[in-house]
């Protein structure tokens, strides 16, 4: 835990506190179980709207064979992306992906993304796979991220995933909410990222054990989507279930366009408009008086770059205590941070410039379609000239299969979201997590630099 | 009734150390899995682990990824349970799901120390190590259901077993 203390908090503010005032995360449970109403602590069984998977689906598959069905009985409802390995890195990874292929033609999987395509959170959310109001439970700790729309995404198991397949529900206990309000807006060169380990470093990585995390305030509003992601992605490392911000007309017009993606590439295939309610009336929001486990406050020009050093997430300081630490490896790209947004601001940032001796830089776009829009803008030609390796959408190093797995006793610094040891594949090196502004400074300096010198 | 040593670890307990993200595509069979329980946290415990073993960790034990080898890991390595101050959510519904017994108990996860002996009775709720005897809560009916099936795989196919017979 850091040894910044929080910018003000209050806990169970029980006066404002009504007895049917729902949260978000009762409302969304609700919804997904076909009932009038849920308690906090109920169990539910759930029909959720999207399951996800990815690099796992044919150990998913191998589970599920174990029911002696020969079909899914939720086709339609699965979205699969290849993307933790890809492209396949050895013949077990690729003899892994074929299988998944198979599957997804006997079955007749609709929403099947190819290597290239990118990761599963960014590309279910650029796709509109999720709508807002919406359950999606996946297998992959980082479901949270849909939060980002106002929906319901929490992680789950292989095993659930393939029980999901052979039933379409699932139990899950209705959580406690915690409410985190930010006012105002983020300073230059402060990012999402930023604020999001300064919620961990604060209140430790179980922080947010078993909760749902509702987002709320004028600071949120004015978050552009892109960082509305890079927010409730992080709060899988706050222990949170699921993740909540308010969708406004910011989050419908993202959703639109994705929507006429969606119905594009479904033309041949199938109808669009079937699974495409309106954005605006499945929106969900908390009730006024809803009840809180904590309310915790923050001032956004009170935040500042911050750094989360080995080898846990909530080992957390301000930029300035760690800067100078000499890097070797500079990596920006995950679904926490692989976007447009980041993107530009590391070019922004490295343009003129060069990377510093001694350090690489590596930049993984999170989708096919941000390596598109930086290409149309000059960003990723500036990364190249100024030395940067740029890698296939997917998840790249962020797990350790490939492609920028450091050598040992080396140094990254990361714009992920875990610096666990051995999380990038190799044991004794050393991860620093940071936003993508100042791993762009740090491999143009060759050592932890703030962005805010540079920009 | 559960005996055997006990393994013991700190606080956030990851899942990249308990199964490293590199081989969760292409591990395959118990063996394998089995193999690299623990790899980069403790380098003697996939070959010196016994049957019957017990984990024993801090706060939120398990964070981080959902991949079920974290758990199922343990399983094939012969761990009889886990008992830690608190589980990270995901992690512990895998356990669950895979038979392994996972027990909230802050005092005897505090209390025990590395490589003694402990013993779980799983009729009393007790947890025996050499400072004392510590009692847990019954777990909810949801997962006592699911380990009396045998796991979630076994639960489910329970319940097709009932829907088809009621068609
Ligand atoms: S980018 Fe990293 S954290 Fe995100 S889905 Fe891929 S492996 Fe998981």
């Amino acid at each position: 835990m850091s040894q910044q203390s929080p910018s003000t908090l209050s806990v169970g503010q029980k006066k404002e506190v009504s007895q049917d005032a729902q949260t978000f995360a009762q409302k969304a449970l609700a919804r997904a179980a076909g009932c009038e109403s849920v308690e906090v602590g109920e169990v539910v069984d759930v029909r959720p709207d999207v399951v996800l998977s990815h690099d796992n689906t044919a150990a998913i598959r191998e589970i599920w064979q174990q029911f002696g069905q020969e079909l899914v009985v939720i086709p339609e409802r699965l979205a699969i992306t290849l993307d933790h390995a890809v492209p396949p890195p050895t013949t077990r990874h690729a003899q892994n992906h074929a299988e998944i292929r198979s599957f997804v033609q006997e079955q007749g999987i609709r929403h099947f993304f190819e290597v290239g395509r990118g990761i599963c959170h960014q590309v279910l959310s650029e796709e509109a796979l999720v709508l807002p109001g919406q359950t999606i439970l996946g297998a992959d700790s980082h479901t949270p991220h849909f939060g980002w729309l106002g929906a319901f995404g929490a992680g789950i198991g292989r095993s659930e995933v393939a029980a999901l397949w052979a039933t379409g529900e699932l139990w899950l206990r209705v959580p406690e909410s915690i409410r985190i309000v930010l006012e105002g807006e983020l300073p230059k060169g402060v990012t999402a990222k930023d604020f999001a380990l300064r919620i961990i470093g604060d209140w430790g990585a179980d922080g947010g054990l078993y909760t749902s995390v509702e987002f709320s305030g004028s600071g949120i509003g004015v978050l552009s989507i892109d960082s509305r992601m890079a927010l409730a992605n992080m709060m899988a490392e706050f222990g949170a279930k699921s993740a909540y911000v308010p969708p406004d007309g910011k989050t419908r017009s993202y959703l639109e366009a994705g929507l006429e993606r969606r119905a594009a590439r479904e033309k041949d295939g199938g109808t669009a408009e079937e699974a495409s309610p309106s954005v605006a009336e499945s929106q969900l929001f908390p009730d006024d008086g809803a009840a809180y486990l904590a309310t915790y406050r923050y001032s956004a020009f009170e935040l500042e770059p911050t750094v989360s050093c080995p080898h846990t997430v909530d080992n957390v300081s301000p930029l300035s205590a760690v800067a100078g630490t000499a890097v070797q490896q500079a990596f920006i790209g995950t679904c926490t941070n692989g976007r447009l947004e980041d993107i530009a601001e590391a070019a922004e940032i490295v343009e003129g410039r060069q990377v510093a001796a001694g350090t690489r830089l590596l930049v993984i776009p999170a989708s096919s379609l941000v390596l598109q829009e930086a290409m149309n803008r000059g960003y990723i030609q500036a990364l190249v000239a100024a030395g940067a390796a740029i890698g296939t959408p997917g998840c790249g190093p962020c797990m350790g299969n490939h492609m920028g797995v450091p050598a040992t006793g080396e140094v990254t610094i990361s714009s992920a979201n875990r610096n666990f040891r051995g999380r990038m594949g190799t044991t004794d090196a050393e991860i620093y997590l940071a936003s993508p502004a100042v791993v762009a400074a740090s491999a143009v300096a060759g050592r932890i630099a703030d962005p805010r010198d540079v920009m | 009734m559960i005996r055997g040593r006990a393994w013991k670890y700190g606080d956030n307990v990851n899942t990249d150390v308990l199964f490293p993200g590199k081989y969760t595509y292409t591990a395959k069979g118990r063996d394998e899995i089995a193999s690299h329980a623990l790899e980069d946290l403790d380098p003697a415990f996939a070959s010196d682990v016994r049957v019957g073993d017990l984990i024993v960790g801090g706060r939120n034990f398990g964070c981080g990824s959902s991949r079920e080898q974290a758990a199922t890991c343990l399983v094939y390595s012969g761990v009889g349970a886990v008992v830690a101050e608190s589980f990270a959510r995901i992690f512990y519904r895998n356990a669950i799901n895979n038979g392994l017994l996972v027990i909230v108990c802050p005092e005897a996860a505090q209390a025990i120390q590395g490589q003694e002996d402990v013993s779980v009775d799983l009729e009393r709720r007790t947890i025996d190590c050499a400072s004392g005897s510590f009692g847990f809560p019954p777990m909810s009916a949801t997962v006592q259901e699911i380990l009396e099936a045998g796991g979630l795989v076994e639960q489910v196919k329970r319940r097709l077993a009932s829907t088809r017979l009621s068609d």
